[in-house]
């Protein structure tokens, strides 16, 4: 069951991934990525990492995804123009792709024949019935690599700021409310008492 | 029935990131196609550790995935930042016409 589970979310992944770099419509793109980033989610669930699955849904999908859509949509382009010379640079892409799997898959035919050698005890995985993925995870991010965890933490303020600098822009003509000049303002100089005699006029 | 295994995994995510690298090539002028292909050459990455991390019986690949998701995570929102500038100056995001740094 989990084999044919394996092939059917493998093929979804690679059928998306597919489209993804061949849709016309670059929304459409967006949304295979989507579908290929929960394919790869559900690999993990079959093979014991769930709390990678997890992020990567909550990551992935909620956040970088959905930023991809919303910059798709914003932007006011004409994407057939985008496409011209797609064709012209099929061969090129061709054999570049042709050659980096022939490269991986002679890689592989020649590296992974030996026997694998499991872990010294400090980082191996427990078995499920002690610990979850995700505690197993936290027991070992929060003391071994807790300083790379500080610093992924700063890469992403990093990112936020830089991100928020770049994007940000002060506009000209736009009225803003001024709290300080409110709260300035006297009853004496703004309000005027007229006595207006009838039919008089100011 | 065929049992899956490391290669299984080490050969999808091999093909992931050969249509990663294919679709660079293919979308030479649209930007947000090329960052959604290194996306997906980073998700072939992650895939990699992850069963190598399985198999191998060592937790420390799925903590580097994390690791990976969080760069890959602000690649994203800078190169999508600085797409939306681009655009806001120019009008365009064609690939061919960001050369002001040429010498």
């Amino acid at each position: 069951m989990v084999n044919i589970a394996f092939f059917v979310f493998a093929a979804i992944l690679l059928a998306s991934a597919v489209r993804v770099i061949t849709a016309k419509n670059p929304v459409h793109s967006v949304l295979f990525l989507i579908l290929a980033f929960f394919s790869a989610a559900a690999l993990f669930v079959l093979i014991g990492a769930e709390f990678v699955a997890m992020i990567l849904v909550i990551v992935y999908v909620g956040a970088v995804a959905v930023l991809f859509l919303f910059v798709v949509m914003m932007l006011d382009i004409n994407f057939q123009e985008l496409r011209q010379g797609f064709l012209r640079y099929l061969p090129v892409g061709l054999v570049v792709g042709a050659i980096l799997i022939v490269e991986l898959g002679f890689l592989a035919a020649t590296q992974l024949v030996g026997p694998i050698e499991a872990a010294g005890s400090a980082s191996a995985i427990p078995p499920a019935s002690e610990l979850t993925n995700t505690q197993a995870i936290g027991h070992i991010l929060y003391t071994d690599y807790v300083y790379a965890f500080q610093a992924s933490g700063l890469i992403l303020l990093v990112a936020m700021i830089g991100a928020i600098v770049l994007t940000l822009r002060s506009r000209k003509g736009v009225r803003r409310q001024q709290i300080g000049q409110q709260l300035d303002r006297k009853r004496d100089e703004v309000v005027a008492l007229r006595k207006v005699p009838t039919r008089g006029g100011v | 029935m065929l049992e899956v295994g490391l290669s299984h995994y080490l050969i999808l995510s091999a093909v992931l990131f050969t249509i990663g690298v294919f679709g660079i090539f293919l979308n030479r002028k649209n930007v947000i196609i090329i960052l959604m292909s290194v996306e997906m050459i980073l998700l072939a990455v992650n895939i990699n550790l992850v069963a190598f991390s399985v198999y191998l019986n060592d937790l420390v690949g799925q903590i580097f995935t994390m690791f990976i998701l969080t760069v890959a995570a602000a690649e994203a929102a800078i190169g999508l930042a600085i797409l939306v500038v681009y655009f806001r100056n120019r009008g365009t995001i064609a690939v061919e016409d960001i050369n002001m740094m040429k010498g």
